[in-house]
């Protein structure tokens, strides 16, 4: 196949960015977007222009590294599917292709197409996790979880955190990211004592780092590759004001067992 | 170094090696564990768990990753399950079959106390994970579901779907978080280490260069884990995320770890056919679709019809012919070697014809596609993704790839490496897996190590070292950070005509054909000249561009070829020093009139722990004997 790209390169965080035209000959069907970009790349090595900055890492669609915008799409045209995993075979001859990074004010452009979600880890650092000590845990099947929860736990907890649903979204909002982390917590029993908390700080620091706010477009779940659904931004919202009114907003204190 | 090579496997039954130990090891006291400062390299399950169980614990800690997230490692592609003999199925499992099994699993190349122990805490380990709230499968009842894998004939694997191991990376990545959270952890993303800086012959800190800036700096501590994961990508082609690397635990070994059995390395059986020379890297099928998949290949060679055209009398079911008692369920070593072989003979199937087929027609008329999609439907999907055709209607075509390396840092029983201070856990040591590693064993191990082991050893250690105040302007230091930075230059400097990924995938092919699947002397000793060609070509004749102080993945690249260029000598040396085949390892020269793995435990029952004593001169060999006290090696049979 032949094909035409527009990439987006931008140098650094502080510079502004372009679109630059690259002609490409000699594309496999069965090859992946991303082997795409690395024969572009080995194309510019030869002529001794700078390569296209991308992240990507497992390149089987399970550790959210690679993200960018193909043809106005997170991920591009397939549904279900990132951009490792998608492949050439599903776009025509001759295709122009238009590739950019997640745009999202909360997540700078770090290179290229590479920018920096470290503010997803600071979400999950707020709340995202059970306490639960190296060492204390009772015996697994001390607490029966029923086959539903458990299922829909995994439903949202299939979550890669690629940033796709921020890009997608109009107002670049978490909300999906942060919904399937307090779902996944909170539909187990494991996660109920902390439940009120963990909402309420996830969403502080969300919007602390810049996020916009949920409009329902649903977009987001149109571009999530693991087909989160936004019933769980519905159960978040719930959770929300069910703690916002309830809990009382307690400092959490040293550790117990650090006496 | 010979003195240590002691593996101080503790004294007393096999039983109460480990409990005895932790009673008997020194303890660092609560006010005095927030003095000392441990540097974790590494975020997967090991590297993530041992810093949160470290900070959990009150240690001062420093994490490094080179991915953006520490929620990226690699682990997180891990699909099958983790094995814990937890006998929930009442299916006569216990702690010393799973022992048992992996010991015989890894052709008895493993040391017996670390197995045990391993096996021990394999039941610890769901529970803590179940606590954190990892979503494992449950039966209707409630209560937790468990699939069998290769090489056992119970079912004590607990597994997430076709997603387990990022569900438990992802546990230990919420608990590593909360401690970042909670100013107990610092966490350095985009950081690669690149050096290991010894003083007064201890482990004591890392220099490393930040990805985005290029700058390099040093980190001091009392210890150093390095939880850095395996270096399959050594054949360019392998199922290892395209970061994976040697680097850490080659510089490591390079200052004065011994590195253990490196070419003990895993092919896995079900991985997609490569398609072209555009090809990046190789995906894996979970080996859990060998439970209801049936591998076979035509009867007669060059067989073109169509997969669904040809009889059942005319199809050869290889493994079930071969292995009437585990079939379809062998161990990968035996099974990926068995499908090399068939198409050696011309019957692979696909192009080029590396290829045999994964058919699931039985298993969908017998349970309906449901419960075949309940049970594999995202593996299903993957496939459909990447190949363009439908398993439910046409098998699956399979081929072997390298997945796993069960060789790593050497390590003593508290997981130390030869350099004092510097503990190895997960896929970097090389303790557990002998010479092949059964499914669901891996995820096992790293969390074993990083929750349950290192906190403990790593207190023995700190609580007699005497080490003295130090920080990064010690002459030491920057003498290790001037070395980075040399090399780092000369690879900018080299301003040749071909990019590093050109010479990786030439280094993978070699690796592959001649310390790939099976070897040969004559291979195998042709190899090592090539490498060393190959290499000096590499340095004179490598293009990088760029700067170093920049975001530069092409120069990240170069450095960890470069790295795989030194490593790959002592691989092929190694394999050439082992003239007997155990496990993974299947010289030609010594095989059973069937085919199998002919052991030769007289004079090759030892773990090979070399030393580095310069680039391309011969390593230097010690000898850790492999003593058995309670398991009595024999042939492995899966007949």
């Amino acid at each position: 196949m032949d094909l035409t790209l527009h990439v987006w390169r931008q140098a650094g965080a502080a510079t502004a960015g372009r679109f630059v035209r690259y002609e490409l000959g000699d594309v496999s069907p069965d090859m992946s977007f991303l082997e795409v970009l690395d024969l572009l790349n080995q194309q510019l090595i030869g002529r001794r222009e700078e390569p296209v900055a991308f992240d990507h890492d497992c390149r089987e669609g399970i550790c959210g590294a690679c993200g960018m915008v193909i043809n106005g799409r997170p991920h591009g045209p397939r549904a279900a599917t990132t951009a490792c995993q998608l492949h050439m075979r599903h776009f025509p001859e001759g295709a122009e292709i238009w590739v950019e990074p997640w745009r999202a004010r909360a997540f700078p452009v770090v290179k290229d197409l590479v920018v920096d979600r470290s503010a997803f880890d600071r979400i999950i650092q707020a709340g995202g996790f059970i306490t639960a000590r190296a060492g204390s845990a009772p015996e697994a099947n001390a607490i029966p979880v029923p086959k539903g929860d458990a299922d829909r736990a995994m439903d949202a907890a299939a979550c890669i955190g690629c940033g796709a649903c921020v890009a997608a979204c109009p107002n670049a909002s978490a909300m999906l990211f942060v919904a399937a982390k307090v779902s996944h917590l909170g539909l187990l029993p494991q996660g109920q004592p902390e439940r009120a908390q963990r909402v309420l700080r996830m969403v502080e620091v969300m919007e602390a780092e810049g996020f916009g706010a949920c409009s329902n477009h649903g977009e987001c779940m149109a571009a999530c590759p693991k087909e989160i659904s936004i019933d769980f931004i519905a159960r978040l919202n719930r959770d929300y004001l069910t703690s916002v009114f309830r809990h009382q907003p307690s400092e959490e204190g040293p550790d117990p067992a650090e006496g | 170094m010979t003195s240590a090579l002691n593996a101080r496997v503790p004294a007393g039954s096999l039983e109460t090696k480990w409990t005895r130990h932790r009673s008997e090891i020194r303890l660092v006291a609560p006010a005095n564990k927030p003095k000392h400062h441990i540097l974790v390299v590494g975020s997967g399950l090991a590297g993530a768990s041992a810093a949160a169980s470290l900070a959990e614990l009150g240690y001062g800690v420093s994490c490094f990753c080179f991915q953006d997230s520490p929620r990226r490692a690699h682990s997180i592609a891990a699909q099958g399950g983790i094995n814990a003999a937890k006998n929930y199925q009442n299916d006569g499992d216990s702690i010393f079959r799973l022992f048992y099994d992996t010991l015989k699993g890894g052709d008895f190349r493993a040391r017996e106390a670390n197995v045990y122990r391993l096996a021990e805490l394999s039941v610890n380990i769901i529970d803590q994970c179940v606590a954190q709230g990892v979503p494992f499968a449950r039966e209707y009842g409630g209560l937790l579901a468990n699939r069998s894998f290769g090489g056992v004939q119970v079912s004590r694997t607990f597994y997430a779907r076709g997603q387990t191991g990022q569900q438990l990376l992802l546990g230990a990545y919420q608990a590593l978080s909360r401690q970042i959270g909670r100013g107990k952890v610092r966490m350095y993303s985009r950081h690669e280490m690149l050096d290991l800086v010894v003083l007064d012959g201890a482990a004591r800190g890392i220099v490393v260069r930040d990805l985005v800036s290029g700058r390099l700096s040093s980190h001091v501590a009392d210890a150093v884990v390095l939880a850095t994961g395996g270096y399959s990508n050594i054949y360019y082609l392998s199922t290892n995320a395209k970061g994976c690397n040697v680097t850490a635990i080659w510089r490591a070994h390079k200052r004065g770890a011994a590195f253990a059995n490196p070419c003990f390395t895993q092919i896995h059986p079900t991985c997609i056919p490569p398609t072209g020379h555009h090809q990046a890297k190789l995906t894996l099928m979970s080996e859990s679709l060998r439970n209801d998949g049936r591998i076979w290949v035509p009867r007669s060679r060059g067989d073109g019809r169509a997969p669904n055209e040809v009889p059942d009398a005319e199809r050869d079911y290889y493994l079930e012919r071969l292995y009437p008692s585990y079939g379809n369920l062998v161990p990968r070593d035996v099974a990926s070697r068995r499908a090399k072989e068939v198409c050696d003979e011309g019957r692979g199937v696909g192009p080029g014809g590396h290829g045999v087929y994964l058919d699931f027609r039985d298993a969908i008329a017998r349970h309906g596609r449901h419960v075949i999609a309940e049970r594999y439907g995202n593996l299903f999907e993957m496939y459909e993704r990447i190949t363009g055709e439908d398993p439910y209607q046409v098998p699956m075509r399979i081929y072997p790839a390298p997945h796993y390396t069960m060789g790593g840092l050497w390590v003593d029983y508290n997981l130390m490496s030869a350099i004092p201070g510097l503990f190895v856990i997960g896929e970097a040591n090389f303790s557990e897996h002998g010479a092949n590693r059964l499914g669901a064993s891996a995820l096992m191990q790293g969390l074993a190590d990083g929750y349950f082991i290192l906190p403990y050893t790593i207190g023995d250690y700190l609580a007699q070292a005497k080490l003295a105040p130090a920080d990064a302007s010690h002459a030491a230091f920057r003498q290790v950070e001037r070395e980075v930075d040399e090399r780092v230059q000369k690879l900018l400097a080299a301003q040749g005509r071909r990019s590093a990924d050109q010479f990786h995938r030439e280094l993978g092919r070699l690796m592959w054909d001649h310390c790939g699947m099976s070897r040969n002397a004559a291979g195998l000793r042709q190899a090592v000249e090539r490498v060393r060609a190959l290499r000096q070509e590499f340095w004179e004749d490598v293009y990088v561009g760029g700067v170093g102080a920049d975001f530069n993945q092409a120069l990240e690249h170069a450095g960890r070829v470069a790295d795989f260029f030194e490593f790959a000598e002592l691989m092929c040396h190694d394999a050439l020093h082992r003239e007997e085949s155990c496990g993974c390892h299947f010289r030609e020269e010594y095989q059973t009139p069937e085919g199998e793995a002919k052991r030769d435990d007289e004079r090759f029952g030892y773990v090979a722990a070399w030393e580095f004593t310069g680039v391309g001169n011969p390593p230097v060999l010690h000898k850790e004997p492999l003593t058995f006290e309670v398991v009595h090696p024999s042939q492995r049979s899966y007949k």
